[in-house]
């Protein structure tokens, strides 16, 4: 069943399926339904489809971990390299199949980069000569020679994840097999894992198998790319044909759609030998300016004023924010970006008051109407709380007179009444069995009429299940069942962290619909985030930080458009034009060739 | 010591021990519930020093148990054990790499808690912590699997059943043996005749039965830790050390514990001493930390076991460190 592949010689096969259906115990229907795939050797074979669509499942099939180790029964066959997976376990397949998961350190045994890569080939008994010449190449072919010596734990996620699949490539494996291997990193170490990924194809003609959500990222090095469905079927073919009508093509194809080329290009270069005439006649345009409330009057809803979160003592003390001044004004949505460790998350902390804050001040304008005397101490210049509620100055509104309160001197309660944070790992404030009673506890922690929540949830993520574990919801459910119980408290100040980590297309158009649709409300939004993308078609204002500090803040436009790490890929498209996403290239081309500044529709 | 000492004015008034009263105390009546207890009352010299040997004591034992975890790298030891036990010491090393991570990660849970301000406290909280806590560690034992599973952890070399079932019931005999052999070395009653050989063919019997499970699984090691000079040198001078105190406590028992009853002055045995002194030695043998096979660490970014260079100072006589 599958497409015409449009390569008229295929190499070896590395990889076949034949028709294979895969259905877990206890699933009504099958995650992999007649299955027919060939991958061919030294091919880089991209796996997309929407969350909970059967990528790992496919992804497991092939290392053999699906069903020997996660149960399941498999009809029709699996061959890697000639063999059978049916009837070889794993850890007889480790020598043919590398398979490195999503949370790459999960996986590590050691504790130590060198010992890591050699435990694969310790398993296998290599002799050690050999096994010591093979680490020497791995490390040099991933580029983590200088890492040889250090404690895993210490890695960064980009190292991680190439110590990861240098664990896996030392046993010689034929075929990779890597589980959204650049989701959780900052586009720079994306970058180096993927340059890595692309020698190993080019250069020992390894096949690699990797499903991925950030197709921009991916899909201009694939040869390949199978699109699994939500029934479970699965289509494959080249790039360029499955690019052509996928629901979630990255923007460079989009922008082909809107422009007409046609087969779409896959690189920001391709796209950029085939931008000349689109340039032309977007000359006479804008891109509608970014709306800034913030900038037209009013009072900063969160003021930070030379915040610095220290962690660790002793050798081990890191200044993760060093001295950061901010303001948050309402209706704008703010993106904080930069590289992994960079105190993104540090500063969404502090700014909540549930983190750590070594010094500095962090005043928040309240919602009258959540600030009882009840709430807590009102002194907001006050340092770490000492935490008992309900001060005796409640009475006034703080010295000052501006009536801003410190979250970090507040009451749990209080402060997410203030400021409500949504953390990477969404699933750690979830404990109840289902997601009914998360809605009610979220209501009666934060003092609001039952269902309050719950009608949150609906706005947010429409059709969750009251009954359904929170387990058991996609990635995407379950951060918006966070933002609502965030939300019963009302906050004006909205962080999320992270908010676009394994979601999928769709999912994540949704975060950027969501989070508009906040600031319209009069909240003020901080997205920390990795995804080019979102921030592109969502944020009102970029803030740059590097170690700790603020780097850059401004418009979108403005601090993205310039950065060669950080431009979305329609900027570097139309560059020096501002554009930022296909939709504001669509619309002001469907505005007609009307030259001058005539504002072309919305951004959002 | 002090709080052995201090246990001894509190409960052992007595007057038990003899010598002169050092603290006349007045007794604390207690309900006959408690007959056993004494609660202060006078105490004597005798009793005082009995508490401070006993303090001593326990206080050698944590030296010694300190100065040898300074002398050996556990990991490093866990390398070293036969093939036959390598998935216990994965297990093992497993145990150690995960509970830091487990505290992590119950870290993130409380610290989230904070966010949905969770008012539950002590008892009532523990499902909100442990609910995503045991989530987690579950989510993340299975990817351990998985990933152990795909690096050929667990491959065998195809030896037949039977060799694999000999060699199960030797190590099962063999551990027996010891167990029976060392209790009739200890058990006084039993006799040293009857412990010695048991002993020794339960030791005969789990070594080869760990040869045997050895040849079962096919494993090369990396950076094998080489057992040189050093090594053997810190084994000799305790295997020394050992055998010098037992030698002094067999030729002269009351030198080894003075007695309290009446409290003498303890009188030092040379022999003891000796002992004592030659377990300070691997001060100076023992092979550095961090291993031989890879000196050149770098500077800034040791792991914590390795960033004191500084060699031991403590003996490391495992067995006996010197009560008297």
């Amino acid at each position: 069943m599958s497409v015409p592949a449009g390569r008229p010689a295929r190499p070896p096969v590395a990889v076949r399926f034949d028709r294979v259906t895969l259905t877990y115990p206890g699933a009504p229907a099958p995650a992999l339904r007649d299955v027919d795939l060939e991958v061919g050797e030294g091919e880089l074979c991209l796996v997309a489809g929407p969350t909970g669509s059967g990528k790992s499942t496919l992804l497991g099939a092939v290392s053999g971990l699906v069903p020997h180790l996660t149960g399941g029964e498999l009809a029709g066959e699996v061959v890697v390299v000639g063999v059978s997976t049916r009837g070889t376990p794993p850890r007889d397949l480790a020598h043919l199949v590398g398979h490195v998961g999503q949370d790459p350190v999960a996986g590590f045994v050691t504790d130590s980069v060198e010992d890591e890569l050699a435990y694969a080939m310790e398993q296998l008994a290599v002799p050690a000569p050999a096994m010591r010449r093979r680490v020497e190449e791995v490390l040099d072919l991933l580029g983590v020679a200088d890492l040889r010596d250090r404690p895993l734990r210490t890695l960064s996620g980009g190292q991680a994840q190439r110590v990861a699949i240098g664990s896996v490539l030392a046993a010689g494996p034929r075929v990779l097999v890597l589980d959204e291997p650049t989701s959780a990193l900052d586009p720079g170490a994306a970058e180096e894992v993927l340059a890595a990924l692309v020698r190993l194809v080019h250069d020992l003609a390894v096949t690699v198998v990797v499903a991925e959500h950030r197709l921009e990222r991916v899909v201009q090095h694939a040869d390949r790319v199978v699109l699994v469905g939500r029934d479970g079927r699965v289509r494959d073919g080249a790039p360029a044909a499955m690019m052509r009508e996928h629901d979630g093509a990255p923007p460079v194809v989009e922008l082909a759609r809107a422009a007409g080329w046609d087969p779409p290009p896959l690189s920001v270069r391709d796209a950029r030998r085939l931008a000349g005439p689109l340039a032309q006649a977007l000359a006479g345009h804008e891109p509608p300016l970014p709306a800034t409330p913030g900038r037209t009057g009013g009072p900063p809803l969160l003021r930070s004023r030379d915040v610095v979160v220290v962690h660790g003592t002793g050798a081990g003390r890191v200044r993760a924010v060093a001295g950061v001044d901010l303001d948050l004004h309402a209706g704008e949505v703010v993106a904080l970006m930069g590289r992994n460790g960079s105190g993104k998350s540090s500063l969404l902390w502090a700014w909540q008051g549930s983190g750590p804050r070594a010094r500095g001040e962090v005043g928040v304008l309240g919602d009258g109407a959540a600030m009882d005397s009840s709430v807590g101490r009102r002194r907001w210049w006050q340092r770490r709380p000492a935490a008992a509620a309900g001060g005796p100055g409640a009475a006034a509104r703080g010295p000052t007179g501006d009536g801003r309160q410190d979250p970090g001197a507040l009451p749990p309660a209080g402060a997410r009444a203030l400021v409500g944070l949504v953390p990477q790992t969404p699933g750690d404030l979830l404990y109840l069995p289902t997601v009914g009673q998360e809605c009610a506890q979220a209501d009666a922690e934060s003092g609001r009429p039952r269902g309050t929540c719950r009608a949150l949830l609906d706005e947010v993520a429409p059709g969750v299940p009251d009954e359904r574990h929170p387990r058991d919801l996609s990635e995407g459910q379950r951060l918006a069942l966070v933002l609502a119980v965030q939300l019963a408290a009302t906050p004006r100040v909205v962080l999320l962290d992270e908010p676009t980590r394994g979601l999928d297309e769709e999912a994540k158009r949704r975060v950027g619909q969501v989070v508009r649709e906040l600031a319209a409300q009069g909240r003020a939004v901080v997205l920390a985030t990795h995804d080019v993308e979102l921030v592109a078609a969502a944020a009102d204002r970029v803030v740059v930080v590097a170690q700790g500090r603020v780097v850059a803040d401004g418009p979108t436009a403005e601090v993205v458009a310039s950065s060669p790490a950080f431009a979305p890929q329609t900027a570097k498209v139309l560059a020096p034009q501002p554009w930022l996403t296909p939709q504001q290239v669509r619309a002001a081309l469907a505005a007609g060739p009307a030259p001058g500044a005539e504002p072309a529709g919305d951004r959002s | 010591m002090a709080v052995r000492v201090l246990f001894r004015v509190l409960f052992g008034g007595t007057g038990l021990g003899s010598g002169p009263v050092v603290l006349d105390l007045p007794r604390v009546p207690l309900p006959d519930l408690v007959s056993g207890v004494t609660l202060l009352g006078p105490i004597t010299a005798g009793s005082l020093l009995a508490g401070v040997y006993e303090g001593l004591r326990l206080a050698a034992v944590l030296v010694c148990v300190g100065a040898a975890n300074c002398l050996a790298d556990a990991r490093r030891l866990l390398r070293a054990v036969p093939g036959a036990l390598a998935e216990v010491s994965t297990a093992v090393v497993i145990a150690l790499t995960s509970a830091p991570q487990l505290v992590d990660s119950v870290r993130r849970v409380r610290r989230a808690r904070r966010l949905r301000a969770g008012s539950a406290e002590g008892v009532r909280a523990l499902p909100a912590v442990l609910s995503p806590v045991l989530a987690d560690a579950l989510d993340r034992s299975l990817s351990l699997a998985g990933a152990m599973a795909v690096r050929g952890y667990g491959r065998t070399a195809g030896v037949p059943r039977r060799t694999r079932r000999a060699s199960g019931a030797l190590l099962v005999a063999g551990l027996l043996g010891t167990c029976l052999g060392l209790f009739g070395l200890l058990d006084p009653t039993a006799g040293a005749a009857a412990g010695v050989p048991v002993l020794l063919a339960g030791a005969a019997l789990a070594v080869l039965g760990l040869r045997l499970a050895s040849a079962r699984v096919r494993r090369t090691a990396h950076r094998p830790d080489p057992w040189g000079g050093p090594e053997w040198a810190v084994s000799a001078v305790g295997a020394t050390s050992a055998g010098a105190m037992a030698l002094a406590a067999a030729l002269d028992p009351a030198a080894l514990a003075p007695s309290t009853a009446p409290p003498v002055w303890p009188e030092p045995s040379l022999l003891g001493l000796a002992a004592v002194l030659v377990a300070v030695l691997p001060a100076v043998l023992a092979p550095r930390r961090g291993g031989v096979s890879s000196p050149a660490r770098p500077a800034g970014r040791a792991s914590e076991g390795e960033s004191s260079p500084a060699r031991p100072a403590g003996a490391a006589s495992p067995l006996r460190g010197g009560a008297s």
